[in-house]
């Protein structure tokens, strides 16, 4: 018993952990109530082209010497807005318009990155991301961040969930619909860029998108949809960083990993996709036989 | 339809013109959809009170009029006027019920939760839905016949259910004027009569309701008054007008036929590949309906 306890008070020892611990919460609640909006209104896509977008942003601002996460929070929340004028405009499709932005600011970035003389390593963290080396100054930053973004959906979860659900009804009753999406999609952009630190560029849709769609699977309302997605991600980020911590491997890929295996559980054994569902169901079949069949052997017992 | 009535075009007064006030103005308004245009030179004025069936074909437009009289669509040019003020301004006091094609029925909601949206826009910011928020939630319900369904999620619901929850949904709002996109279109009989009972009973206390539909007979025999839309506004008149054949060639541009069989009066809209084989039906034409 005292040797499990030590299993999971032993990485609390080290000062990484428990800042890497923090913002893995901190992101993963974040995370989990902005995915649920994300996976409601289709805009996985959307995530990902900003979370590659903000790449640029990281190097220009590594270039002009100003923090890394000023640069790449503009990239992010101006490439989100910029998605969100261009899918009200019209005129293109819409996925075609966002990859065309999302390859060509990562291109940019790219391009960038390559001017840098030397090595350029804290930059290519961002790529793969690694919260236990997060300095206690940005999880200051990102927990500033991430309360703005809660507290704001949380005080407008009511218009934004009629604004998502029914856009013409919210706006022809007076929501005003349009400056919702565009605070929703800035919202996403500053939730990536929060979240970028704990997992990386390329994970970091994964984490919005992947505890939301799980969760979708479990509960029909909305209300639970966003409580169950965040805390199925908590849990998958402390489990996640416990197991890059013995495991001794890269703690966003651990984490996003622990929330695949949740999705995929949750596949197997929920209450409407799952093999348990299925089996109850076929089980209804074979029931009715071998009750009415009793009756029969019954009457044949003299 | 009148000479007289004619020759005042598209401005038909669907009242008495003096009588109340006006839900709806649109004065000649053009409305299209990125550079295709949709509705041309509309003009109209619907009184308070009022129960407006709009008809016309797939893709006439009537939906691209209910949108512009919402609010959801801006006009190229004309002025719109909804409830005594510029489009917007008594956004509060409109409910819009879209198409069902256009609602996403996975969403993960209840009934319940549906019908207490209604109420969002007038509870006002970071405020939860209060007793009385709650009471007209129960009462639109209880209304529409969907009471016990309430912690049903959305997409469990068959089409006629579907239907009246968004009805219920307009009602919680109390608005005063209904814009209804195809509210009774795949609905049974008995739910079709149920939910254009509630319309009527709404209008007789002086609010306005303004519908498109597919089934002429409805409108013929449900709504008060008409109006015929093909890219245009083709006419308008009372809800008897829609046996007027030149009116319903003219919006539906083929064949249409009025039969006076035994089971009643019915309305076929024949293409005009067919209508030979129509030819052979016997032909009535109604000047004032049923
Ligand atoms: N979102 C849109 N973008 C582009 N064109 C559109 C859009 N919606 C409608 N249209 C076009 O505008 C015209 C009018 O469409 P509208 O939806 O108003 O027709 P409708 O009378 O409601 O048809 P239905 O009976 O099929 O519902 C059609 O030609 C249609 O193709
Ligand atoms: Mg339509």
């Amino acid at each position: 018993m005292s040797d499990l306890v030590a299993l999971l008070t032993d990485p609390l020892a080290s000062g990484f952990m428990q800042r890497g611990l923090l913002a893995g919460v901190i992101v993963a609640l974040v995370c989990g109530v902005m995915g649920s909006f994300v996976v409601l209104k289709g805009l996985a896509f959307i995530g990902d082209a900003v979370s590659h977008a903000a790449f640029p942003g990281l190097v220009i601002a590594y270039l002009l010497g100003v923090p890394l996460y000023l640069g790449g929070s503009v990239a992010a929340v101006a490439t989100a807005l910029a998605i969100a004028w261009v899918s009200r405009r019209g005129g293109l499709r819409f996925d075609t318009a966002v990859g065309v932005l999302f390859a060509g600011m990562f291109a940019l970035g790219v391009l960038l990155f390559t001017t840098i003389e030397g090595y350029a390593g804290d930059l290519l963290g961002y790529l793969v991301g690694n919260v236990l080396f997060i300095t206690a100054e940005d999880l200051v930053q990102l927990a500033v961040l991430a309360m703005i973004v809660l507290a704001i959906v949380l005080l407008l979860r009511k218009e934004l969930l009629y604004a998502t659900f029914d856009p013409g009804g919210a706006q022809a009753s007076g929501l005003p619909v349009a400056r919702l999406e565009y605070l929703l999609l800035g919202l996403l952009g500053v939730t990536i860029v929060v979240s970028i630190q704990a997992v990386g560029i390329i994970l970091v849709v994964a984490m919005l998108v992947t505890p939301a769609a799980t969760a979708q699977l479990l509960v029909v309302r909305f209300s639970r949809l966003l409580s169950l997605a965040a805390a199925l991600a908590v849990a998958s980020s402390v489990i996640g960083l416990y197991l890059s911590f013995y495991l001794d491997v890269a703690s966003g890929a651990a984490i996003v990993l622990v929330e695949t295996v949740a999705f995929g559980l949750a596949m197997a054994l929920g209450p409407r996709t799952g093999l348990i569902h299925r089996v109850r169901q076929s089980r209804v079949v074979p029931d009715a036989e071998s009750r009415s069949g009793s009756g029969i052997v019954g009457a044949r017992v003299p | 339809m009148s000479e007289v009535e004619r020759a005042v075009g598209n401005r038909v007064p669907l009242g008495p013109p003096t009588r109340g006030a006006v839900a709806v103005r649109l004065d000649d308004v053009t409305v299209g959809y990125g550079a295709r245009l949709a509705l041309s030179h509309v003009t109209l004025e619907v009184p308070a009170g009022s129960l407006l069936a709009v008809i016309g074909p797939n893709g006439a437009g009537k939906s691209t009029l209910i949108k512009v009289m919402a609010g959801l669509l801006k006009p190229w040019s004309g002025r719109i006027e909804t409830l005594g003020g510029p489009s917007g301004a008594n956004a509060r006091r409109i409910a819009y019920v879209p198409q069902a094609e256009l609602v996403d029925w996975h969403f993960p909601v209840s009934v319940g939760d549906v019908v207490t949206m209604g109420r969002y826009p007038l509870i006002g910011i970071g405020r939860r839905p209060g007793a009385r928020d709650r009471e007209l939630v129960t009462r639109a319900l209880v209304t529409v016949g969907m009471e016990r369904l309430a912690d049903r999620q959305i997409g469990a619901l068959s089409g006629g259910q579907r239907r009246r929850v968004f009805l219920a949904r307009a009602l919680a709002a109390e608005p005063d004027l209904y814009l209804l996109d195809e509210p009774v279109t795949g609905v049974d009989a008995t739910t079709q009569e149920d939910l254009m009972d509630v319309l009527e009973a709404e209008t007789r206390t002086g609010k306005t309701v303004i519908a498109t539909t597919h089934d002429l007979l409805c409108a013929a025999q449900r709504f008060h008054d008409v109006a015929f839309v093909n890219q245009r506004l083709v006419s308008t008149g009372p809800a008897g007008s829609v046996f007027d054949q030149r009116l319903l060639a003219e919006t539906y541009g083929g064949h249409v036929l009025i039969l006076q069989g035994e089971l009643g009066t019915t309305v076929a809209l024949d293409d005009a590949h067919h209508h030979d084989d129509a030819a052979g039906n016997e032909r009535h034409y109604h000047e004032e309906g049923r």
